[in-house]
């Protein structure tokens, strides 16, 4: 029986979805419809953009305006859809390859325009749909199909990459800690402007079988033992702190959105004439 | 209102036309000779209530068009070569997922960065296929500055009749020539606003067509929920694998063009009555050929002229007859030979075909097309 929250915000003639067995993204995306009920969001002024991958597909099996865009190009669909409508609530759900590789500059201008568009990241380290190559994100010296030998790029932290491009919203969560997940999406939506929420989520397929970090169980207990979270994090010691990675909320100081900024100069256009 | 003469650019006038055909969103990235649209789309839009972004890249623009489409917003960019070619993919999406746009390119000489500010026409066979895959679109080519302002009004008509992309394809010299125009008066003209739905959003199926081929369209977030997506969809607009639904899906969007052609094509021709040669030519290029054939006329010459004002869908039926009148065809062109690919096909080696060739950055003139035709006398 699916729960009361399937029920409400997926679309059930279209599950099961096409993800592996294990794959963090359903439960991410299972946050991100209980963030959207915490919100108390109306689902017809709800519009969902993805780009392409295995995350993108996402928005297919939410009950929402949704739009699956082209590679590495929702943010700036959604640009569009807001600013055309800024009444809307405009979410984009995207993965590492898809908003920090091909729609890296994209992303990077979204921010810094801080438009209201929420966006939820799907970091899982790797290309999945298209077979496991390594991404922006994927760790140094871990392989993806197209790093036989290891990955000698330096990955990116994005949500470091988010705040210094003007993000106004920032945090990270991983598909264990999926309540925390919950709360940061609710609070992305709850800004104005721009909000980029990091989803870890595991990818057993290429990147657990390539980089020998278990079944999808064992990458849970690797996020539920090595996430610390920012708050827990100042009380620690550099050493306690070895290994890990931080969680939680980053950054929230609100400014000024974009849109709104524009229909300032439509309305002041007016009265001027 | 009272009517006045102004002197304009065509570049202007293309921006005026979008306004009056109802734009109300532009998205783009400034690019010679095509940044005077971005710039006075920019200063205008806000008046009317309307949006202007400049986004980071053509690529963006494109995107931010069609998502603005798709909530119900009359939407456009421009751009030129290089950034024309940035546009593509998103170009086919807006043609596999039916979104209304226009997208002006003010044709400069290439490939790559090529002649910035010099006129071209290199880019007729990438407007017709610069997408990849099967794909249906409409190009339209004025020659005039008034034209322009007439072709955008209808391009705007044809994206939201069709929901197919419409591209205005330009050039240098019609972008930025400046000529006295009168602007007709906006109850003048006819507007043409895309098909929504009338049932209830439980009875909707986005891409179900109708007798016309082409499906209602509701705007986003209007109470009709539903998807969207670049792959091969059936009428819920999911995404399907049957081979049927694809092949079904591809020919109907094709068949969008070929049932409504008399109605998208449209051309000008004169003194084809008696001609023996035939003049063809586009844009700016046309312009040079009229003089030629007033000039070959005044000599006695029975040379004819024929323009096509939508080069995608070509003219064929009308060009095939005047092919089986006429000896020779001559067919000028700022590139290399793209247009007269079409003429020479639908000739078939029956009616000769000559071409008059020039990628300089230079415009073709009128006496290089008479020397042309007097060769071939
Ligand atoms: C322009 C373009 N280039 C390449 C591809 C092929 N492609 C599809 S998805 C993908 C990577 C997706 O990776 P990511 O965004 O991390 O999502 P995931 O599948 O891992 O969830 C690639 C390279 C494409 N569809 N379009
Ligand atoms: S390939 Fe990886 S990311 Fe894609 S569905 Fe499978 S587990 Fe998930």
């Amino acid at each position: 029986m699916p729960s009361a929250l399937v029920e409400k915000y997926f679309r059930a003639d279209k599950l099961p979805q096409i993800w592996c067995p294990g794959c963090g993204h359903g439960i991410v995306t299972r946050a991100i419809a209980a963030a959207i009920e915490k919100a108390g969001l109306d689902k017809d002024k709800v519009c969902v953009v993805s780009g392409i991958g295995c995350s993108s597909r996402a928005p297919g099996y939410l009950d929402f305006n949704t739009l699956h865009t082209t590679h590495g190009r929702a943010l700036a669909f959604a640009t569009g859809v807001k600013l055309a409508h800024p009444e809307l609530k405009v979410i984009v759900i995207t993965g590492d390859g898809d908003c920090t590789a091909i729609g890296g500059n994209h992303f990077i201008h979204a921010c810094r325009r801080n438009i209201g568009i929420t966006t939820i990241l799907y970091n899982n380290n790797i290309y999945g749909m298209t077979g496991g190559q390594y991404s922006p994100t994927t760790p140094k010296f871990e392989k993806g199909t197209t790093a036989p030998y290891g990955n000698i790029d330096k990955a990116f932290d994005v949500c470091n990459l988010a705040s210094s491009a003007g993000a106004t919203y920032v945090g990270r969560s991983t598909a264990y800690h999926a309540a925390l997940l919950t709360s940061l999406v609710q609070n992305g939506l709850n800004n104005d402007g721009f909000s980029l929420i990091e989803a870890i989520s595991g990818c057993p397929t290429y990147y657990g079988r390539k980089n020998k970090k278990g079944d999808a169980v064992n990458m849970m207990e690797w996020y539920k033992n090595h996430a610390v979270n920012i708050a827990a994090a100042s009380k620690m010691t550099p050493e306690a702190l070895e290994g890990k990675f931080l969680i939680g909320e980053f950054k929230n100081s609100p400014e000024p959105e974009y849109t709104s900024e524009y229909q300032k100069i439509i309305d002041r256009m007016k009265k001027e004439r | 209102m009272k009517r006045k003469h102004r002197l304009m650019q065509g570049n202007e006038a293309c921006v005026e036309g979008a306004i009056a055909a109802g734009m109300k969103f532009y998205a783009g990235y400034p690019i010679t000779p095509s940044t005077e649209i971005a710039e006075i789309s920019a200063e205008k839009l806000p008046l009317v209530g309307g949006k202007f972004i400049q986004m980071e890249d053509e690529i963006a623009g494109m995107a931010a068009i069609i998502g603005a489409s798709l909530t119900g917003l009359k939407s456009m960019t421009a751009t030129s070569g290089p950034g024309f070619s940035l546009k593509q993919e998103n170009i086919g999406y807006a043609a596999i997922a039916e979104i209304p746009c226009v997208i002006v390119n003010v044709q400069r000489g290439g490939p790559s960065t090529g002649l910035p500010t010099s006129p071209a026409q290199g880019d007729v066979m990438q407007a017709r296929w610069g997408t990849h895959g099967d794909h249906p679109i409409i190009a339209l080519t004025p020659s005039s500055v008034r034209e322009t302002f007439d072709l955008t009004v209808r391009a705007f008509n044809l994206t939201e009749k069709y929901r197919v992309p419409v591209i205005l394809l330009m050039d240098e010299v019609i972008g930025h020539m400046r000529e006295k125009v009168e602007l007709p008066d906006p109850s003048e003209l006819t507007i043409i606003d895309r098909k929504r739905p009338t049932c209830s959003s439980e009875d909707y199926l986005p891409f179900m067509p109708e007798a016309d081929l082409v499906p209602p369209m509701a705007d986003f977030c209007t109470g009709y929920r539903y998807h969207v997506t670049g792959l091969i969809h059936d009428e819920t607009g999911f995404p399907s694998n049957s081979y049927q639904v694809a092949d079904q899906l591809i020919r109907r969007l094709m068949d969008k063009i070929e049932m409504h052609k008399e109605d998208i094509i449209t051309w000008e021709e004169e003194n084809t009555e008696d001609a023996e040669i035939l003049l063809l030519a586009y844009g700016c290029t046309a312009r040079a050929a009229k003089a030629a054939v007033k000039a070959l006329r005044s000599k006695g010459v029975k040379v004819g002229f024929f323009r096509p004002i939508t080069i995608w869908p070509f003219p064929e039926e009308r060009v095939r007859e005047l092919a089986e009148k006429v000896k020779t065809i001559v067919v000028p062109e700022m590139n290399l030979g793209q247009l007269v690919l079409e003429v020479e096909r639908l000739c078939n080696n029956v009616t000769k075909v000559e071409r008059v060739n020039k990628i300089n950055g230079e415009i073709i003139y009128p006496e290089e097309i008479i020397r042309k035709v007097e060769e071939v006398l």
